[in-house]
């Protein structure tokens, strides 16, 4: 595909869409840093290659987007691109890896969930089940937007997160109706994330503007999203879920819980230590 | 019963290129090499997702990042067919992990050296793979089907990760002062355990003759090795990098590298444990697998709940069929 066609058709491409674009990516890229710890350390091998494949599809969904938000501020004058991105550190070039690795904690607009720490396989298992049903949601929506591109990644994606979502429901029964222990660790579990839930409903306004939704469509995705996790909850003997008024929130403000800057640390710390180097 | 026969018929397959399968009568000798050969094999796989693990959420760029995960999970994935291969021969994997996690099991001693910059994932790639690929293109010609059969893939993967590796070193090599200097660094640290992978000098390799006579192995560790050197001291050129060894040279009349003397001393230190990663690896190891019990537990617990509930249906459904007396 030429750059040019990679353009959105409507005129107004504006810091929308890059705000859009570096949500979605910052959450993928976020999501697939933690899951890829797993790596060799997981409880039984077959689990392990099986999430070590999700990072796998998180890190090539990022790309996607981030690759998508690079085309878009390369056709842009440096100066304005520059202005739309809150860079910490000048990139020679804006490309996927300085989009993720220029730019601190707070230009960061990924979702708290995703950033908490792994856990154990009962809070990993968790983490995936509810992002995935929010993306599985989402992206539902955002393959009908009118941005060819963004649609384009959202249906590529989708069938990667219908697995997500069915490898992750089947933990988490497994989990639930499993033995006393695995019970009592998803609940607790449960009680770890589920503060992080509400956040994912609960849109910017740059969101809303990018997939062409309504507020109306955000409360949909949650009364959808918790009735599947209602659905899967069930199926593991764990009692039903309700939102209540208070969550915590911030990300998609750049306002992150302390763990974002130690990933970010260890994830930034190559590129930054010689920059403009070429890997 | 008297066995001359059966050793006869099997020696006879054997020398036919004919091959041994799960199935088939075998000496206990040869079930017991295989299994400590593929088990040792598996366990290399397994053990080594760990050093270069350490370096994927420190990966420079994201592509390096996908590949990297991808290149690990392959090594998850030879893991998988090795234990298989290994388990047609009577023996469990959780047997096999008993052996591992026990320390009388061993996996290959490179992978008790730390990866300590991202260079050593291009060393990795480039020797470590390619030492290994120098190994086992002719196990996938083993007298064994399954473990020659699980040989042919993993081979065809493994020359993917070596070139993989050798394009991050040729890279580094383009690049800055400093990335030079750590590609350099990774050469001069991994070289000399790379050589040590092919094992001890045929003089002191018990078992390969009796190997070689039942083609489980091909070549000796002292060929293979010679092979690698040749290689190596070629591609080494295209980094404009040098190996560590200063008595590295082409020998006209042998048609070969000459190569400096092997630190045995350091070989047999590694693989008795006092390597610089032994405790750690395998610590970790241990630590994963006591970690995930209660995880097995409750996939198994589930299974059997759910088989019960079907047996119930089934049988309900069963009785609702039958007929009212």
């Amino acid at each position: 595909m030429n750059a040019e066609s990679m353009i959105p058709n409507h005129n107004a491409v504006t810091d929308t869409t890059i705000n859009a674009m570096l949500q979605l990516a910052d959450d993928n890229l976020i999501m697939g840093h933690r899951c890829s710890e797993w790596c060799g350390h997981g409880p039984i091998l077959e689990q392990d290659i099986a999430l070590t494949n999700i990072a796998l599809d998180f890190v090539g969904q990022a790309r996607n987007f981030y690759q998508y938000a690079a085309t878009i501020l390369q056709q842009m004058p440096n100066e304005k691109a520059l202005a739309l991105v809150d860079f910490d550190m000048v990139p020679e070039q804006i490309t996927e890896d300085s989009l993720a690795c220029l730019r601190d904690a707070g230009a960061f607009k990924n979702h708290l969930l995703v950033e908490l720490p792994n856990g154990d396989w009962a809070q990993t298992m968790l983490k995936i089940f509810f992002f995935s049903a929010y993306r599985f949601y989402l992206f539902q929506l955002l393959q009908k937007n009118t941005d060819t591109q963004l649609a384009g990644i959202a249906e590529k994606s989708i069938k990667e997160v219908q697995y997500h979502l069915k490898w992750s429901s089947e933990w988490v029964i497994r989990l639930g109706d499993g033995t006393d222990e695995s019970k009592n660790r998803i609940l607790k579990a449960m009680d770890t994330l589920w503060p992080y839930a509400g956040e994912l409903f609960g849109p910017a306004k740059y969101e809303l503007e990018c997939y062409q939704l309504e507020s109306i469509a955000f409360e949909t995705l949650r009364v959808n999203w918790l009735e599947k996790v209602n659905q899967i909850f069930e199926m593991a003997t764990l009692p039903a879920q309700s939102f209540t008024q208070w969550h915590q929130s911030g990300g998609k403000q750049g306002i992150h819980t302390e763990y974002l800057g130690y990933i970010l640390a260890e994830m930034q710390f190559l590129p930054r230590t010689f920059p403009n180097a070429t890997w | 019963m008297d066995t001359t026969m059966l050793f006869a018929q099997f020696q006879k397959k054997i020398d036919q290129d004919i091959k041994i399968e799960p199935q088939d009568w075998m000496p206990d000798e040869y079930r017991k090499t295989l299994i400590r050969q593929i088990s040792q094999h598996a366990h290399s796989e397994v053990v080594g997702m760990l050093p270069e693990g350490n370096w994927i959420t420190r990966a420079p760029s994201l592509r390096r990042k996908a590949i990297l995960l991808a290149k690990v999970q392959d090594e998850a994935g030879h893991g998988l067919y090795l234990y298989s291969a290994a388990e047609t021969l009577g023996i469990t994997r959780d047997e096999m992990y008993q052996q591992l996690h026990s320390g009388k099991a061993k996996y290959s001693s490179i992978f008790n050296y730390p990866t300590i910059s991202w260079a050593d994932m291009g060393a990795i790639g480039w020797l470590v793979d390619g030492a290994a690929i120098m190994n086992q293109v002719p196990l996938s010609r083993c007298s064994y089907g399954p473990y020659a059969r699980a040989m042919v893939r993993i081979c065809k993967e493994e020359s993917f990760h070596q070139r993989q590796g050798f394009e991050i070193l040729l890279t580094l090599s383009k690049g800055t002062k400093a990335q030079r200097k750590i590609c350099q660094d990774a050469i001069n640290r991994w070289w000399w355990p790379s050589l040590m992978m092919f094992g001890p000098t045929d003089n002191d390799s018990p078992h390969t003759a009796q190997s070689m006579l039942w083609k489980i192995k091909r070549f000796t560790n002292d060929e293979l090795r010679q092979k690698f050197v040749d290689v190596c001291a070629e591609q080494v050129k295209f980094l404009g990098m040098t190996l560590p060894d200063k008595d590295l040279k082409w020998n006209e009349e042998r048609q070969h590298y000459d190569f400096g003397p092997i630190n045995w001393e350091e070989f047999w230190n590694v693989v008795k444990g006092n390597g610089p990663c032994n405790k750690e690896r395998l610590a970790t190891r241990v630590q994963a697998w006591e970690d995930g019990a209660w995880v097995r537990d409750a996939a198994l617990a589930y299974e059997e709940k759910k088989a019960v509930r079907q047996y119930r249906y089934d049988a309900e459904n069963e009785n609702t069929k039958m007929p009212v007396s």
